[in-house]
């Protein structure tokens, strides 16, 4: 096994781009990070992507990305995993790499939501669930994190405003990366007068439909040197790359209130790169809806079990926190085009571990954990990168 | 869900068919080729009393394609008295009556609109179990 290294990533910013299809959208992400590596040409194209075929009636993606993006004769193929494709496809491209079998790869995770209807993206979402019985019932998958939040709030007794720092720490940080989608803060006045999607979920517990692309060229690690030249903030590597599934199910979880897979998968990526929880800089998590954050907190070792939300009421998420989380706004102000969001949160890992993390700079970032998750926890990938 | 699937799923939805699992004796619902508890061989079908209380809910206000016409309606995970749990809508009940804890029993419902094909979807929901006036 060879390591591997990230040389070059490339993002849009997130958003509703009505005036480019996913071709246009994923191309650039991929241009920009080529340029970067300093390459043109590359052996394999992975894309994570959840859902061009129900959206866009395309599927075939990763070979129509990858003819409109100048690849031919390469390896193209699509990654899917709901919400966790974009690190998904990662693991994918980090394995090619690590094994030998590719030199070059580029990654990329791509969504485009805003084509549709608002019910059909949503029905569309759903079907990361259960499909005869979950989703039949008429369950969206918002629906199914509020269940997972009402239960939490009822056994750990969390006030209606338990979860309102995870929201605001995440649009405090959007509002210093020009590539997130909400870039204001909001305060706890605004929190709690938001309107409900599925009680006890308001729109500002609940992270935006948008559309959006982000890429990476991996290279092994040893030859890491031959791309990183001239200008080249310098390469980043990929100290652990761990995946664990649960139930897709939600009612069939032992415990709906803990994400087994994001503590397995951790544990894994803790093992893999010789690293414990306080190791960590600061963490990427999946705060796809504010529940999660806290869930998240707690499966990879920062919380006990019924805790997790404490540490947005005590601060300890913000920046200067003891363990920072949604650093550059996270899928709650950042924006989370769903099939894409693994692979923004590698890009800004990536960004904040060069020093290129601008205003939403983490001081002394030298360890990013980065994890993403596909479902109501059925699919939890876990990296960790390092300089 | 198309009409092959919905054909193969009757026995489930119009009477919360599972399975008792032969070695570890926990019951299943839906059924299953391999028991989540002892992964040993699934085995012979059993039907669920239709009684459980509810474990979560959530009133939902943004709705998928299909179940626009009901909306705002209330869905929980049950716990069904034999063990499994299940998500299903909650009927004659508001939503701000219903409480984590509550006893419930499952009926039989028209699950949402006509599907693409025309079909209407039958399926359980369940309902508050009243204590019996005497
Ligand atoms: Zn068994």
């Amino acid at each position: 096994m060879r390591n591997v290294s990230i040389v070059g990533i490339g993002q849009l910013s997130v958003g509703e781009h009505w005036d480019l299809s996913i071709r246009h959208i994923a191309h650039h992400a991929i241009a920009e990070a080529l340029k970067e590596a300093g390459t043109e040409q590359v052996d394999a194209l992975f894309v994570g992507n959840m859902l061009s075929g129900s959206l866009l009636r395309q599927e075939h993606l990763a070979t129509l990305i990858a003819d409109f993006s100048g690849q031919r004769n390469v390896e193209a193929a699509k990654i899917e995993s709901a919400c966790a494709s974009g690190a998904s496809a990662l693991r994918i491209g980090h394995m090619a790499v690590a094994s030998g079998m590719h030199d070059v790869v580029v990654v990329c995770g791509v969504e485009k939501m805003t084509d549709t209807t608002g019910e059909s993206t949503t029905a569309g979402l759903a079907t990361a669930a259960d499909a005869e019985y979950e989703a039949a019932h008429g369950v969206s998958f918002v629906g199914l994190n509020a269940l997972i939040m009402q239960r939490y709030m009822y056994e750990f007794d969390v006030p209606m405003d338990g979860f309102a720092g995870f929201s605001i720490n995440a649009h405090r940080n959007g509002a210093k990366n020009a590539n997130a989608m909400f870039q204001k803060p909001i305060s706890l006045d605004t929190y709690v007068n938001a309107p409900m999607i599925a009680t006890p979920i308001n729109i500002m517990d609940s992270s935006p439909v948008c559309d959006g692309a982000a890429a990476a060229v991996l290279v092994a690690s040893e030859q890491a040197e031959e791309f990183v030249t001239g200008h080249h903030p310098g390469a980043v590597q990929i100290l652990a790359s761990a995946s664990a599934n649960d139930t897709i199910a939600l009612h069939d979880r032992r415990d709906p209130l803990f994400l087994e897979a994001a503590y397995v998968s951790s544990q894994k990526a803790y093992m893999q790169g010789g690293v414990t929880p306080a190791d960590i800089s600061f963490f990427e998590l999946h705060d796809a809806f504010t529940i999660m954050s806290a869930l998240s907190l707690e499966a990879t070792g920062y919380a006990r079990r019924g805790e997790g939300w404490h540490l947005a009421a005590d601060d300890a998420i913000s920046p200067d926190g003891r363990i920072p989380i949604s650093t550059l706004g996270g899928l709650k102000s950042r924006g989370h085009p769903v099939g894409a969001t693994g692979m923004y949160q590698i890009v800004e890992t990536v960004q904040q571990l060069r020093g290129e993390a601008g205003q939403g700079q983490i001081a002394d970032a030298s360890i990013g954990m980065a994890q993403n998750i596909g479902g109501s926890g059925a699919t939890i990938v876990t990296h960790i990168l390092g300089g | 869900m198309s009409i092959a699937s919905l054909w193969r799923t009757r026995q489930q939805r119009y009477s919360l068919q599972g399975e008792t699992c032969p070695d570890c004796h926990q019951a299943i619902f839906p059924p299953r080729d391999v028991c989540p508890y002892c992964s040993e061989a699934a085995g012979p079908l059993h039907t669920m009393s239709g009684r459980g209380e509810v474990y979560s809910y959530t009133k939902m206000l943004n709705v998928p394609d299909g179940f626009l016409a009901q909306r705002p309606y209330t869905v929980a995970l049950v716990k069904l008295e034999e063990g499994p749990m299940v998500t299903a809508q909650l009927t004659d009940i508001s939503e701000e009556d219903v409480e984590i804890g509550m006893p419930v029993e499952m009926v039989t419902r028209k699950l949402r609109e006509e599907g693409d094909s025309g079909e209407i979807v039958y399926g359980y929901k369940f309902r508050p179990v009243f204590a019996a006036a005497d």
